[in-house]
């Protein structure tokens, strides 16, 4: 294909927003497909483990109905990553839930393929007790029958395989659950028979949206142009332009190593790659090598909650105290243990954190202190709801009128912004699998539905 | 004596994975960058030191040459939302890097 397969990236995350404009003006040339990452692990593991997304459906449909209705009336497959963020079963149906809606007001009907990346805690178990399960890094602790138990949503992230076999049953709009961000920009190209190193390394770009131009954002699209030996990667905004140091660069991005790629079953290296500005903003990509591994090893995510918060914001002014604030903070969870006697001391825990003095940072902080206003957050993690809602709100009290050491502000030692002061939080998760599940064969399964 | 974020293009921290930390130095001048990496002035030790971790937590120190770049991955002690963090996203994490003196 002399022209090249050109793919189109309108952002880094679906429903992060996007210039209509440049998006519109890439039509003037012949696009393959347009590929959107929805996914993500930064925002922590509650998406996963509470089956909520980072994005509202508002805005994911905003952004969706201006992709859809490019993507069908120009007869070219719209591909969503890791729909719905963490790429679970919920998110898929919500995606699902708002593509329908919008292909019944737009009256347009499509070939929806959908790909499942969720698995069962049988299968985990199975593969634990088979001795296919390894940790991510060294810091990871091994998995347990008992965390798999807990752990009540787990997928795993699919390569190109699957949205292959979607692509090949000519499907209008596919949706992949928790996918390897690369892999459905990845599958576009292999579909039309390009090299699968040039078109993971190009994945790896266009997922971050133009976060590779400059100035780099996720909130703008990017196209990218496939050939037999090299890509091209070009930013759609004329504000932004690809430089061949940004384009190296990116590969930096969120990644433990900057030119070593581990994806399921392969390995990426990018460390001989060539990056030459091709026109002014057009950088031309070469060398990408991709080297199938011999066992293929998928990463598998689950969160499971671990226990409950009730948290407060406060103000802290009065520097009589600020000068002792970590030991009075001491006295008063002293003063609540006392108080709740009867309670056991490992149903709960209670954290403090000095804002405007090391609450980013913690004990890494190499600053020292010499503000005179601290914003102080204490939550309450317990076993339950109630009991996390009830320590904070002795704590809250306790603190407020706590009588320290040379106090002279006897009426009170916090501002709060609100009222009500306590926030109930609702369940606390955590990454309790982050690991690696040696497979035989594919294990992410395709469903077809005509709308 | 000159610190690091005053010849850096970019200094910035991010999550590599919610149990991973990646620190990004990034050049615009080939010739600091250069000099960087052949004085060999940022080490893993002194990442350890800065971070209070132990050497084995510093899991890449690594010079990419197309890119101008040092890419430092470190573990994380909490993982991120886990109870206890402070950083979801690891966004913050790279202040101490600044201060390093070259």
């Amino acid at each position: 294909m002399q022209n090249g397969v050109k793919i189109l990236s309108p952002c880094g995350i679906l429903g992060y927003g996007f210039p209509k404009q440049p998006f519109l003006d890439a039509f003037k040339e012949k696009i393959h497909g347009i590929v959107v990452d929805a996914g993500s692990t930064d925002a922590g593991p509650h998406k996963l483990g509470a089956n909520v997304s980072i994005v509202s459906r508002r805005a994911l449909k905003k952004d969706l109905s201006i992709i859809l209705e490019k993507g069908l009336s120009h007869r070219i497959p719209v591909i969503i990553g890791s729909a719905g963020g963490a790429g679970a079963r919920a998110h898929v149906e919500l995606t699902l839930e708002v593509v329908k809606e919008l292909l019944v007001e737009q009256n347009i009907h499509a070939k929806i393929g959908i790909i499942w990346a969720d698995f069962k805690q049988r299968t985990i178990i199975d593969a634990l007790r088979e001795g296919r399960i390894t940790p991510l890094s060294s810091n990871i602790p091994d998995l347990t029958i008992e965390k798999i138990l807990d752990t009540g949503t787990i997928v795993a992230q699919m390569g190109h395989e699957p949205i292959l076999k979607a692509l090949k049953q000519q499907c209008d709009i596919i949706l992949c659950g928790r996918s390897y961000d690369p892999s459905p920009f990845a599958a576009l190209g292999i579909y039309h028979g390009m090299d699968p190193g040039l078109s993971y390394h190009l994945g790896k770009i266009l997922e971050c949206g133009a976060l590779c131009a400059e100035p780099g954002t996720t909130k703008d699209g990017i196209i990218g142009t496939l050939y037999h030996d090299s890509f091209t990667v070009q930013a759609l905004n004329p504000i932004r332009k690809c430089t061949p140091t940004s384009v190296a660069a990116h590969t930096f991005y969120e990644k433990e190593h900057p030119y070593i790629l581990h994806g399921p079953g392969f390995t990426l290296n990018l460390e001989n790659c060539e990056f030459n500005e091709k026109a002014n903003g057009i950088v031309e990509v070469r060398n990408s090598q991709y080297t199938q591994d011999k066992e293929v090893r998928i990463k598998l995510e689950g969160a499971r909650k671990v226990a409950y918060r009730t948290f407060v914001v406060a103000g802290i002014r009065d520097p009589l105290l600020i000068n002792q604030l970590e030991e009075v903070e001491k006295e008063v969870v002293g003063q609540v243990s006392n108080y709740f006697a009867e309670i056991s001391e490992d149903d709960y825990k209670i954290n403090f954190y000095h804002y405007g003095k090391d609450a980013v940072l913690g004990n890494h902080e190499p600053s020292t202190f010499s503000g005179h206003e601290i914003g102080v957050m204490f939550e309450v993690l317990a076993k339950n709801q109630e009991l996390a809602n009830a320590v904070c709100a002795n704590v809250r009290s306790t603190f407020l009128h706590f009588g320290y050491e040379g106090r002279k502000s006897t009426a009170g030692n916090l501002a709060f912004p609100f009222a009500p002061s306590d926030i109930e939080f609702g369940p606390v998760y955590e990454f309790s699998i982050y690991h690696l599940m040696r497979i035989t064969q594919d294990p992410f399964l395709l469903e077809i539905v005509e709308v | 004596m000159v610190k690091l974020v005053e010849v850096a293009k970019i200094l910035r921290s991010k999550n590599a994975g919610p149990f991973e930390i990646t620190l990004d130095v990034l050049f615009d001048d080939k010739e600091i960058y250069d000099q960087i990496k052949n004085g060999g002035v940022i080490t893993k030790e002194k990442v350890a030191k800065i971070y209070h971790l132990s050497i084995e937590d510093i899991h890449h120190l690594v010079y990419f040459d197309q890119a101008l770049g040092i890419k430092i991955t470190m573990a994380r002690k909490i993982s991120s939302g886990s109870p206890g963090d402070r950083d979801v996203y690891g966004a913050q994490q790279h202040v101490p890097l600044m201060n390093l003196e070259l």
